[in-house]
């Protein structure tokens, strides 16, 4: 047998059916340390509280690595560190110059590209598809945007006398690590202040890698300081000497945090939770729609404060809608995040698994109708099957709460008024999908929807230039775009 | 009639970041393999050229049963595509081997003779032994916007060709807009179309991931309205394997693996047929392979 | 062997036209002298036609340039200051020649000014651009687009810093140019070219000619197939011939405000804006 005829042999099997291979990628450009220390004043130190918590890998539940956990002391010398650098410093650097460093920050995330994508999905378990081809890319791109703002501040804010407020404490969730600090960071900086930033308890590597790259910048020490640790860490950092607190996460949180400021002159941003209507009118181009309406949730497995978690579907195009939702339900390919071709990957923690477990079994309990489609799920990790609810109305807890997972919960309406009605009855209002072929309809619904980000035959987009932030319980401020300047400025009357 | 009538629009942005998305499925080793294998046997050889003699004809014959000599395990492609002068040739040197003899008719590549005379050359190819017929949606009503009349055309040439696979050709790189080339495929498919095809390959723009798309999605709802399976050819351009793939992802993913097979899938092509002998002994050898390796027929 | 003696390799300085560089169609050229009176070897002087062949490249490349993302433009234009920066010894010493008083702070403000301009590829439309409330059920906004094919005429001085502050501002909305020179003191221009040649910037988007200004600007003011242009070089008594001429295609014309280069105020994204159109669209808003 020729070496030809042998290969043949064992591989042209003709097989009923095409299963794509494993397609994993490498995680060999990945070098974890065995344990991280905090970042402070330009350099890894040992905490003062002297605990280390693990943080693991949620599609494994294999351990990656021990984390410093930051206690009060901690988190004040991080302050200090990040108030003399900003006095001595950073404060006095023209425009110009911080950009420059901003650029080099910039430029290192997209050479360190991939490395940074591999650690982000081996820490978070979001499919690598997406933190290759989103998360990285953007958060590149805020560093790029906000650099050329620093020494343009006096065109976005003409006749204010634009200057920094001082310290900023930051505090990120782990839905989106790497994506969440360029948003904060990057308009902190090129604004002029420094900044103490407390990366999730279950997403902090992301975030220590950064801190390399920090240094590779030769950044000042001090302008940017990173402190690991849980929901402590952070109530420290909000109760701590900085000027300025910017929070994205729960809206529980936020409300703890803005009880906590209350009377005090710190300045504040919240980007909080959300349960956004997703709106198919019968004219829509509908396989778009369909796109649209999967990617709204069960892009990052519905970890997404802005997830289209709501359909709410125009009742003469209920039934095909239905039929297109549950055959593209079939295609999603939920496992390895490390797998290129994964489209849903593991839930972020054991605590968010059982939360999203709770709210579904109140909505069978509540008499929604379930569907999900089959998929064979690993052993380990934490896994949810994509799920839809039909018959769901208004007062069920899946029609109100936040479920944060890829659960959406489907309701129909008549009349445009009916939709504007129904997608603003929530006390959230962070974001809002539109689909319909006409034009007129568009601008009208997107007039009349109490959201801070309304998509129009599209969804989850998100853009450096372009403003992000809620209505009503989630949240006040903006990120992105001219606007999400002011939150770090110090302007005159 | 009402199946055109009411047209599913269809946002371009959101097609084609949807076509993109599909295209970066990694497909890898065993199936890359089963793919490639896949697309040789969905191959159309094809030769439309002014300078076709029966001689070309002869030696693109012997290369579309046999495109690798050496390797009795490639499989044979699909179907040969050529003029209809040269269709007599084909069927002879065919005979017997299961490669199919697909002949462009119908006023190829515009379309726009005399009917009669397209409908004769149609009826003419198919009693010369043709087993396929390609033919081209008459973009001059359609554009017109005069449908009933373009409708009409389709039909008569569905008669002209009998029973044999006829292929309607949509030019998706005249058309204009995917709702364009939505519409169109379903008015190809409501005349009684066995495929719909993206293009004559005689103009600069030829098949692309997201108009094969529209015409899949199209396919896909005729097929839930009326129960009956059309399939689908992507013609013009396709020269690498990777792009190949990336063709069956797309159908794989939207029509489902009823359509994974010659006679619901094909791609017209000519020198894709050596990438794929290529690639193949790349994925067996681990080595990169070269021209000089392959046939030139 | 010994090494004192080595004769160096001579550049050629040609035109830059269409991402290429060829010589002059018609053969001339001129002798380029430093500040001290050395030769410095010759320049290409372009014609009228080698004139009309880059506002073609020009034209040819617009399209595509304006089409690409504002953030993609940026970066772009992000790269060819890491290139100067690589380059920069060569640009010091074009500077000396010239007679700079200090060419390394000449280099300097230069990289840093098309870093600026850069910079302001995905903001413009936020601070030029917008909604407009008007009196009715309509969704009205403005949008600023470049105008399209810009003809530059760089100052004579300030070799570099010069046409830097002249041709980043028009570049980074999406416009393409044609820049002629400065006269005198050519050579950081053509070094310019040969870095724009090495980035991401398609060619034809910069088309770099020099030569005789007097005899060039007329043929860039009255080419009917170039939008605006930028007279900042000119010499004063040959403005009001160039603004006739510009009257035949209604061509926009500019001449920046006589301000120190090396000032920030030389800045401004009002120079940008000297460059582009304004465009308005209604659209009803109604269920």
């Amino acid at each position: 047998m020729t070496d030809i005829e042998r290969a043949a042999a064992t591989t042209l099997t003709p097989r009923p059916s095409w299963d794509y291979a494993p397609a994993p990628e490498s995680t060999d450009i990945v070098r974890l340390q065995d344990s991280y220390g905090l970042f402070v004043g330009g350099e890894f130190v040992e905490p003062k509280s002297g605990k280390r918590f693990t943080t693991i890998n949620p599609a494994t539940e294999e351990p990656l690595a021990e984390i410093a956990e930051a206690g009060p002391e901690d988190v004040a010398l991080a302050v200090e560190a990040a108030r003399s650098a900003h006095d001595q410093v950073w404060r006095d650097l023209s425009g110009a110059e911080r950009a420059k460093y901003l650029y080099r920050i910039a430029r290192q995330l997209q050479e360190r590209a991939r490395e940074f994508a591999v650690l982000e999905t081996m820490n978070g378990g979001k499919p690598i598809k997406e933190s290759r081809d989103v998360d990285l890319p953007l958060a590149a791109a805020h560093f790029f945007y906000y650099a050329g703002w620093a020494d343009k501040l006096e065109y976005a804010f003409p006749g204010r006398s634009p200057g920094p407020i001082g310290v900023a404490g930051q505090i990120i969730p782990w839905n989106f690590p790497m994506l969440m600090a360029a948003w904060k960071l990057a308009p902190a900086l090129a604004t002029g202040n420094t900044a103490v930033l407390k990366p999730a308890e279950t997403t902090p590597l992301t975030a220590l890698l950064l801190a390399e790259v920090i240094q590779e910048a030769e950044l000042p020490p001090g302008t940017i300081n990173i402190i690991t640790g849980a929901g402590e860490t952070g109530a420290a950092l909000v109760e701590s000497g900085v000027d300025k607190v910017a929070f994205t996460g729960s809206t529980d949180v936020g409300k703890r945090i803005r009880r906590a400021t209350a009377g005090t002159a710190k300045r504040l941003t919240l980007e909080l939770g959300g349960k956004a209507a997703n709106i198919v009118f019968d004219d829509a181009p509908l396989d778009q729609a369909v796109e649209g309406v999967i990617n709204g949730i069960f892009f990052n497995q519905g970890h997404v404060c802005c997830a289209g978690s709501r359909l709410l579907v125009q009742e003469p195009v209920f039934e095909e809608l239905m039929d297109k939702l549950k055959a593209r339900l079939q295609t999603l390919r939920v496992g390895d995040p490390l797998d290129k071709n994964t489209d849903v990957g593991a839930i972020n923690s054991r605590q968010q698994l059982r939360k999203i477990e709770e709210l579904v079994a109140s909505g069978i309990d509540e008499g929604a109708e379930i569907y999900q489609p089959e998929c064979v799920l690993p052993e380990r990790g934490f896994w949810f099957r994509p799920t839809l609810f039909t018959g769901v109305s208004q007062s069920h807890r899946i029609a109100r709460e936040e479920i944060f997972g890829p659960v959406l919960s489907i309701i129909t309406f008549r009349t445009p008024d009916e939709a504007v009605e129904k997608a603003n009855n929530t006390p959230y209002g962070l974001s809002a999908g539109v689909w319909t072929e006409k034009g007129s309809r568009i601008l009208w619904m997107a007039e009349r929807m109490r959201a801070g980000v309304v998509w129009a035959n599209t969804f989850n987009r998100f853009d450096p230039a372009s403003p992000f932030g809620g209505y009503k319980e989630s949240g006040f401020g903006r990120e992105g775009g001219m606007h999400g300047l002011e939150p770090y400025l110090q302007l005159s009357p | 009639m009402r199946l055109v009538g009411r047209t599913v629009a269809v946002d371009a942005v959101g097609l084609e970041a949807r076509a993109t998305s599909l295209a970066t499925r990694s497909i890898k080793r065993e199936a890359k393999l089963w793919a490639l294998d896949l697309v040789i046997r969905c191959i159309d050889l094809t030769t439309l050229e002014g300078t076709d003699t029966v001689g070309k004809i002869v030696a693109m014959c012997a290369k579309a049963v046999r495109p690798d000599p050496g390797d009795p395990s490639i499989p044979s492609v699909a179907a040969v595509c050529l003029y209809p002068q040269l269709v007599p040739v084909a069927v002879r040197q065919l005979n017997g081997t299961g490669v199919k003899v697909a002949s462009v008719a119908g006023g190829f590549p515009a379309g726009l003779g005399p009917l009669d005379t397209r409908l004769h050359e149609i009826a003419d190819v198919v009693a010369q032994g043709a087993d396929e017929v390609d033919i081209v949606l008459n973009r001059s009503l359609f554009l017109g916007g005069r449908y009933a009349e373009a409708f009409e055309e389709l039909v008569a040439a569905r008669e002209a060709a009998g029973d044999v696979y006829l292929k309607t050709i949509l030019e998706v790189g005249e058309l204009g807009s995917y709702d364009r080339i939505r519409q169109a495929s379903v008015l190809a498919m409501a005349a009684g179309a066995d495929f719909i095809k993206t293009s004559t390959g005689k103009i600069g723009t030829s098949a692309t991931l997201p108009a094969a798309l529209c015409m899949m999605e199209a396919a896909r709802d005729f097929h839930r309205d009326t129960g009956r399976m059309v399939g689908i050819k992507v013609a013009g351009g396709v020269r690498a394997s990777k792009q190949a793939i990336q063709y069956l992802v797309l159908v794989h993913e939207t029509l489902g693996e009823d359509w994974m097979t010659p006679d619901r899938f094909r791609i017209g092509a000519s020198s894709l047929l050596n990438d794929v002998l290529m690639q193949i002994q790349k994925e067996r050898t681990g080595r990169y392979s070269g021209p000089d390796y392959f046939t030139a027929d | 062997m010994t090494t004192e003696a080595r004769i160096p390799v001579r550049r050629t300085a040609k035109l830059f036209i269409g991402g290429a560089f060829p010589r002059s169609e018609s053969g001339r050229a001129y002798e380029v002298f430093a500040k001290d009176d050395r030769s410095l070897g010759w320049a290409a002087r372009a014609s009228r036609k080698d004139l009309r062949d880059a506002v073609k490249a020009a034209r040819a490349a617009s399209v595509a340039w304006a089409g690409k993302t504002a953030y993609n433009r940026g970066q772009i234009l992000y790269r060819v200051a890491e290139l100067m920066e690589g380059r920069r010894a060569q640009f010091e010493a074009e500077l000396a020649d010239a007679g700079a008083a200090d060419p390394r702070r000449g280099v300097s403000a230069a990289i840093d000014r098309w870093v600026w301009y850069a910079g302001w590829a995905d903001k413009l439309a936020q601070i030029l651009g917008g909604a407009n409330a008007v009196a009715g059920p309509y969704f009205n906004f403005t949008v600023p687009e470049p105008t399209g094919v810009v003809g530059i005429l760089a100052p004579l001085d300030q070799a570099l810093l010069g046409i830097v502050s002249r041709t980043a501002p028009a570049l980074v909305s999406g416009n393409t140019v044609v820049v002629v020179a400065s006269e005198p003191h050519p050579l950081p221009a053509v070094s310019l070219g040969e870095v724009l040649a090495t980035s991401d910037v398609p060619g034809g988007v910069v088309n770099i000619l020099t030569g005789q200004v007097a005899e060039l600007a007329p043929w860039l003011a009255g080419h009917m197939d170039v939008n605006a242009i930028d007279v900042t070089g000119a010499p004063d008594d040959l403005i009001p011939e160039l603004e006739t001429l510009s009257a035949e295609n209604v061509k926009r014309v500019h001449r920046a405000p006589d301000v120190d280069p090396f000032d920030d105020a030389a800045q401004s994204p009002y120079e940008i804006a000297a460059f582009l159109e304004y465009k308005t669209v209604w659209h009803p808003m109604g269920a």
